[in-house]
């Protein structure tokens, strides 16, 4: 199973909605940086509103993600992480700190705009 | 008192989800709260894939466990690969020997409320409960 990626005008929107296994959150980690490649996308929104359930793997696939598109040029934004989610990433000690993240999609597109516009 | 309500084995890399899904069930049948559900599915998620990572074959069994009045959910993941060599280093945060966060034991310590790491030559064994509130 692949995770769609859309193209909006220079950003690219993906919604997570199915259940991330290992080999899934590494395929879609390509997908994602193709595309940027593709489309010349310079900002990029990941939702994670029905993600129910992120382990440490998934979230080394997600900081790495955050790093590599931003070595192409192109910031990515999380967001709607749940409640439950967070919990459960800080008190497995995960603090994804370089991780820029809004409440949802809508901050989202403002933050990458605000972003993108101080460069 | 403890009754097994089921049990997975972990194999493949898929069986990883598997059991996830299987302990989210469970949770959910036991009463537990959307955020202690997330809890337990990560924590599966976590001796899951140290199976998968490190031994040929183990399983994760899950048990109903009553403390009157306290119900809670008992996870035992086994396996009968090599152990762990050092296992003060593996309740470290930030050890990895394969490249990963280093959060797998100690952070499935901090979300589950009981746990206990036993490990040998011929396996590992990691026990972990956490109550309904």
């Amino acid at each position: 199973m692949r995770v769609p990626i859309l193209k909006l005008h220079n950003y690219l929107l993906v919604s997570i909605q199915i259940e991330l296994d290992d080999q899934t959150a590494m395929e879609f980690q390509e997908d994602l940086l193709s595309k940027i490649h593709e489309t010349g996308a310079t900002g990029v929104v990941i939702d994670l509103t029905s993600v129910e359930v992120v382990d440490s793997f998934i979230a080394k696939v997600f900081g790495d993600v955050v790093s590599m598109a931003d070595l192409m040029g192109a910031k990515v934004v999380f967001t709607g992480v749940q409640p439950a989610v967070s919990m459960t990433l800080i008190e497995l000690g995960i603090y994804l700190k370089e991780v820029p993240t809004a409440l949802d999609l809508e901050q989202g597109i403002i933050k990458l705009r605000q972003e993108l516009e101080e460069k | 008192m403890k009754e097994t309500l089921s049990s997975v084995v972990i194999k493949q890399e898929w069986d990883i989800v598997g059991a996830r899904q299987a302990g989210r069930q469970v949770s959910q049948e036991l009463g537990f709260g959307s955020v202690d559900q997330a809890r337990i599915a990560t924590a599966i998620s976590e001796l899951a894939r140290n199976i998968y990572l490190y031994t040929d074959e183990g399983q994760i069994t899950f048990e109903e466990v009553r403390d009157i009045p306290k119900v809670g959910l008992k996870i035992v993941a086994q396996d009968q690969g090599p152990g762990i060599k050092d296992l003060s280093a593996v309740m470290k945060d930030g050890y990895s020997t394969s490249g990963g966060l280093g959060a797998g034991l100690p952070g499935v310590k901090r979300l589950m409320d009981d746990f206990d790491l036993e490990s040998n030559e011929s396996g590992t064994k990691v026990t972990a409960i956490k109550w309904a509130r």
